[in-house]
């Protein structure tokens, strides 16, 4: 073996060894070819739906967002012009947590990483012109999901839309906002309750909307390894399926709707396999613990795209490339959405030209590179094989430590996951700096001249966010004070009484009450959240 | 009421034969940004250089950075900001700061901090300015020497 060779590491980040070359007895020793099946099949390692991409292509779902409505919202129409063929909305800061853009916290903020929404008014600008059954929305909302969601619906609705048959999806998945993001609000069972009430809301009244993604995407850009992303989102997962059975739901009610958000960053063949193994190991799940009958309430539908930690701030037009490889990725996971990190993110906002490299990069796999031509490529090899074992194997002992140590709940809880993510991501930093985990142009083919010049930054306007808070001015004189107060109190009312909020807040929104009028009516009886500082 | 941020540690504490105590570090996470893992890789970085670190946590205001740095007798208030708000977080942190007595004190910044920017930051009494990409030696490095 050549010095070059002998130098690779001899593990994958999730701790499992690659050997030079793969034979049939190591997926025979590994746990064989048993657990594998046929796509469409359960248990659905080779892909959720029979055909794939051959009947429909990964859904693009460029992540955007910024300033007021009326700007998102011509962004929203500059991509789909340019073949994007769903939506997945960025909202700033003072959105995600609650609060109004006239709200002193919101002070320099509003409109800076997304677009603020204060009202169902900005939804209505937000998605003017734009047809919500050909294109389906996503919105990236955590803590403020239960308005969020209400003014989507109310939105649609509004437009003649059967809230019925609506599509859609909100990220709503709150126990990782307290592991990696941070846009929590309440504590932690309150939260976990919120998700609940609009599983259950949806389940009743929209129950083609997928009101929560589980996210191990975010977990994993806090320092967990691919292992760990897939354990403690199903977890999560989990908590939020045994909150809405307590609600007396049936599995096979909601289980269908859920939905997840996975990263791609890594090595090629640990991510693939992590997909695939994922998809077995969450089928398996909800058939042998759940006992969910419809196959599709085992499908593991995902967004996997992304990729931000895998990127790099040195030498950024590198990252055009990386994000090549990982929507590849995706595609060879059999993502069913799939949306890029662009080249620019370390810096800025990313530009029109950045977001449609990203989109064209996508569509090169389907147009040009035959990613859409046939089920799971890769299937069959014997590496592959072998490693989507392990993976499973692995993820079960992760999900097995989680439970055995009180659950994921109480471990977010305490701070314990936190730790143990953010200590990873300290070893990782060492590992890169010290040049054992190699980065490209970070400790190996360094450029030394100045690089930011290549990067065009977004603008950020302070005009936008005056003009923000106008709007809101308006609506608050516009609106009819006593429905909208009446339907605020129906919202502490429901919060205090321990039932589903949902259907209050949908009426308080219909009102033009504002995100953090609501927000503070649920502080005031849920309480906040305090982070629990553990090292 | 216990305050409400987090108390960390410190690593191998006071060299006995100088008598100095350790060098304090407030790192505290500005505004409403959600994105802590680089805060808390950074800490963990000062306190295996033998510092202390108060971790604020997320969504400090302005006036609870000051009043934690005041608390706790900091030497060094550094802040970590990756959503772009740095600049007006800056300037009403900066009064705050001098009002408190800590305009002697090393005050740095890291994250996600466009170059365009730096001027600023300096002009606000930021000595130590970190964008992305910044190593934690040299971190590290640059508050041992400029802690006076």
């Amino acid at each position: 073996m050549n010095e070059r060779l002998k130098l690779r590491p001899a593990a994958n980040e999730s701790g499992i060894e690659i050997q030079p070359s793969y034979g049939p007895q190591d997926v025979e020793r590994t746990g064989g070819f048993g657990f594998i099946g046929e796509a469409g099949a359960y248990p659905f390692v080779r892909g959720i739906h029979p055909l794939m991409y051959r009947h429909r292509p990964y859904t693009m779902r460029q992540y955007t967002g910024f300033g007021n409505a009326a700007d998102t919202n011509r962004r929203f129409k500059y991509l789909i012009a340019n073949g994007q063929t769903g939506l997945n909305v960025a909202f700033d800061l003072p959105t995600q947590c609650g609060l109004d853009s006239d709200d002193p916290l919101a002070h320099g903020e509003v409109g800076r990483v997304g677009m603020a929404i204060d009202t169902l008014r900005d939804f209505e600008i937000a998605f003017e012109g734009i047809d919500l059954d050909a294109i389906t929305v996503s919105l990236t909302v955590n803590g403020a999901a239960p308005q969020l969601i209400a003014m989507y619906l109310a939105m649609a609705e509004k437009r003649g839309y059967d809230v019925a048959k609506l599509r859609g999806t909100a990220q709503n998945d709150i126990l990782k906002e307290f592991i990696g993001r941070g846009t929590w609000i309440y504590p932690v069972e309150p939260s976990v309750k919120l998700v609940g009430d609009t599983i259950e809301y949806c389940a009743r009244h929209a129950p083609k909307y997928s009101p929560v993604s589980v996210c191990g995407y975010h977990i994993r850009e806090s320092g967990a390894n691919p292992v760990q992303e897939m354990a403690y989102a199903f977890c999560i997962a989990k908590a939020y399926a045994d909150e809405a059975i307590r609600r007396g739901l049936d599995i096979d009610e909601f289980a269908g709707r859920l939905s997840f958000n996975f990263n791609v960053f890594g090595n090629i063949f640990e991510q693939v396999c992590k997909f695939r193994a994922a998809r077995g190991l969450w089928a398996k799940i909800v058939k042998e613990r759940y006992g969910a009958t419809k196959p599709e309430s085992g499908w593991l539908r995902m967004i996997a795209g992304g990729g931000g930690g895998g990127l790099t701030f040195e030498q950024p037009e590198v990252n055009i490339v990386r994000g090549a490889y990982y929507a590849l990725i995706a595609a060879l996971g059999g993502a069913q959405t799939m949306a890029l990190c662009c080249f620019d993110e370390a810096y800025t906002i990313p530009t029109e030209y950045a977001q449609r490299i990203s989109l064209r990069t996508m569509q090169l796999l389907i147009e040009e590179m035959g990613l859409a031509d046939t089920v799971d490529p890769l299937g069959g090899s014997w590496y592959v094989e072998t490693l989507t074992n392990q993976m499973r194997s692995k993820m079960e002992d992760a999900m097995a430590e989680v439970d055995s140590q009180g659950g994921i709940v109480k471990l977010v809880a305490e701070g314990a996951i936190q730790a143990g993510v953010s200590a990873q991501a300290y070893r990782m930093q060492r590992a890169i700096e010290s040049g054992e985990f190699r980065k490209v142009g970070v400790n190996c083919y360094r450029n030394e001249q100045a690089e930011e010049l290549d990067v065009q930054m977004h603008p950020y306007d302070e005009a936008d966010a005056k003009r923000q808070v106008a709007r809101l001015a308006e609506v608050r004189t516009e609106r009819e004070g006593p429905r909208v107060a009446a339907a605020l109190a129906s919202v502490r009312v429901s919060a205090e009484s321990g039932s589903n909020v949902m259907p209050a807040i949908v009426e308080a929104v219909k009102a033009y009450a504002t995100v953090g009028e609501i927000t503070q009516l649920l502080a005031a009886v849920y309480g906040r959240y305090r982070e629990p500082v553990r090292f | 009421m216990t305050p409400n941020y987090g108390i960390t540690g410190s690593g191998p504490g006071p060299d006995p034969i100088a008598m100095k105590r350790p060098i304090k570090v407030v790192v505290a996470k500005p505004g409403l940004d959600g994105h802590d893992q680089g805060a808390k890789v950074v800490a963990r970085a000062l306190m295996d250089a033998g510092m202390e670190v108060i971790y604020t946590g997320l969504r400090q205001t302005p006036e609870q950075v000051a009043r934690i740095a005041e608390d706790e007798d900091a030497d060094v208030i550094a802040l970590s900001s990756m959503a772009g708000s740095h600049v007006p977080f800056c300037e009403k942190l900066k009064p705050l700061l001098e009002g408190a007595g800590l305009g002697d004190k090393l005050w740095v910044i890291g994250g996600n901090l466009p170059k365009q920017d730096h001027t600023r930051l300096r002009e606000l009494g930021f000595r130590g300015i970190f964008p992305s990409s910044s190593r934690l030696d040299d971190i590290v490095q640059f508050v041992k020497a400029n802690v006076a």
